[in-house]
């Protein structure tokens, strides 16, 4: 195998899977936050939030991401005019590709988040709830302040795959030109096309190094974290 | 889940019931004011009129565009799932077989192609192809498309049938070795046959997983499936908004379709194995969300 390509200063190799984390980050942090309103909406006493909750889920999650993040560049930032990022900036398109980019893995991979949590709601004993309603909790206190403390320990485990799944999709904001690892393995295997399977070891390794820490460390995490009933 | 929804809050008294409707009516005007909001965006970029929406009314716009995309895609999902199924079936008897030489390689095989992302495997397969085989130009896209879906899919397949082999009384095994079966004829005869109608509803959802995963393959190969369409419809039209909009409708219709028959396949066998005695519910949690 041949890794001569290693030693071009064109290729940041480094820098791209810097991206991929950033965009992994950010998006867990944003669809951890709209996934567990999500959550919330569907289970709540309130008809029309339950209905959007509904709505929302299974239109996004049966859309495909890359038909969202393409979406949020032709139709929400040229037409609707959503602008992430300053105008006057030098770096403006690709700061707000980077943002819309991360918006768009938000608004798909909540869909994810939600049904998990929906699921670990599911897991916390009825008693739990009638206790808290027994004391005259209100619906807003019953879940934030008994159900989903309960509810979100025994989601880490699936809640780790969403974000395993996550770290890979971020591939797909190459469609609207994020610089992230695929945009320059694809460049790379035109260029090198010698070292096919070397820039493809490479790439495949990075990805790994990313995914399996994750998944032995959140198993851990999981393990720790649940309620042992 | 209804039970849980209810459990959640009291059944809602006079007072509740204001209160409900008044959050109703608070969310539904901020709903109504987003869509307001949207639809006045679109329309003063002259989005919205008769002229960018007509092309989808007429049969040329279907025959030329939307319904080659949509075979295009349907052929690459259904080539996927159908080469995914048998080498799946492989790999999973490989990580339950006796012999360390055969499990260790199976799951090597099965952990990496999980681990990495098919648009990187989608990437190297159509390079693959144009460097080492005379596969000719015009199905290359198609080939690299199927390339990747195949080896994601049937590692994610392996450990669907992995865990429904498992899920299984432990009498099956029991009995097939008392009547003198071989381990590959219990496997085939009796293992197998039960774990894919006991999976059948979670190999359907992958299904809905397959389609959608078919879009990249307009990213980097340029396969020209449904979304890849929507370049050489806004390219005529230029109508991205309508473009974009009808063929999000087609995907969510055709996944929806399938989630539904998964959950009418889910409930069908619970009935018929009377009272969910041994359909696998809690799997490993890993196939329980497939993004």
């Amino acid at each position: 195998m041949n890794f001569d390509f290693l030693s071009n200063p064109d290729y940041d190799i480094l820098g791209a899977f810097w991206v991929t984390v950033q965009l992994t980050l950010l998006a867990a942090a944003g669809s951890m936050i709209w996934g567990t309103i999500l959550a919330a909406m569907r289970v709540s006493p309130v008809p029309l939030m339950r209905g959007f909750g509904t709505a929302y889920v299974n239109i996004f999650r049966n859309t495909p991401l890359t038909l969202i993040l393409i979406a949020m560049s032709v139709v929400l930032s040229n037409k609707l005019g959503l602008v992430l990022a300053s105008k006057s900036s030098p770096t403006f398109i690709k700061d707000n590709n980077f943002r819309l980019a991360v918006l768009g893995l938000v608004i798909y991979t909540s869909t994810f988040v939600c049904e998990s949590i929906r699921s670990g709601i599911n897991t916390v004993p009825a008693g739990q709830a009638e206790a808290a309603r027994a004391i005259g909790l209100r619906f807003s206190q019953v879940l934030w302040i008994v159900i989903l403390p309960q509810a979100l320990r025994s989601v880490v485990a699936p809640l780790a795959s969403v974000l395993i799944a996550l770290t890979k999709n971020t591939t797909v904001a190459s469609a609207i030109g994020v610089a992230e690892a695929s945009l320059l393995m694809s460049t790379m295997v035109e260029n090198e096309s010698d070292a096919l399977l070397g820039v493809f070891s490479i790439f495949a390794l990075g990805f790994v190094v990313l995914t399996l820490p994750t998944g032995l460390l959140l198993g851990w995490v999981a393990n720790k974290a649940t309620v042992k009933r | 889940m209804s039970s849980a929804a209810t459990v959640l809050y009291d059944h809602p008294g006079p007072k509740a019931k204001a209160r409900n409707l008044i959050f109703s009516i608070i969310f539904g005007v901020l709903l109504v004011l987003l869509v307001l909001w949207v639809l006045d965006k679109l329309n003063s970029k002259g989005e919205l009129t008769a002229k960018k929406w007509e092309p989808f009314t007429t049969s040329n716009v279907w025959s030329n565009f939307l319904l080659p995309g949509l075979g295009a895609t349907i052929k690459a999902a259904v080539l996927s799932v159908i080469i995914a199924l048998p080498i799946g079936a492989i790999l999973a008897v490989g990580r339950l077989s006796d012999h360390r030489w055969v499990r260790w390689p199976a799951a090597v095989v099965v952990e990496f192609f999980r681990a990495i992302p098919v648009l990187i495997l989608m990437v190297f397969a159509g390079e693959f192809y144009f460097q080492y085989t005379d596969v000719p130009s015009e199905s290359r896209p198609l080939f690299a498309v199927v390339t990747a879906l195949v080896l994601y899919n049937a590692s994610v397949l392996a450990e669907i049938f992995r865990a429904g082999i498992r899920s299984l009384p432990h009498g099956q095994t029991e009995a097939a070795q008392a009547i003198g079966l071989r381990k590959t004829q219990m496997m085939v005869l009796i293992l197998l046959p039960q774990a894919l109608t006991a999976m059948l509803p979670a190999i359907v959802s992958q299904l809905v997983v397959v389609l959608k995963d078919t879009a990249l393959g307009s990213i980097f190969v340029g396969y020209a499936e449904l979304l890849r369409q929507a370049n050489n419809l806004t390219a005529n039209f230029s109508n991205s908004v309508a473009t974009y909009t009808v063929i999000a409708v087609l995907y969510i219709s055709m996944n929806f379709i399938l989630s539904m028959l998964a959950s009418w396949l889910e409930k069908l066998m619970r009935n018929r194995r009377g009272g969910g005695k041994h359909v696998p519910r809690a799997l490993d949690p890993e196939l329980e969300v497939r993004a």
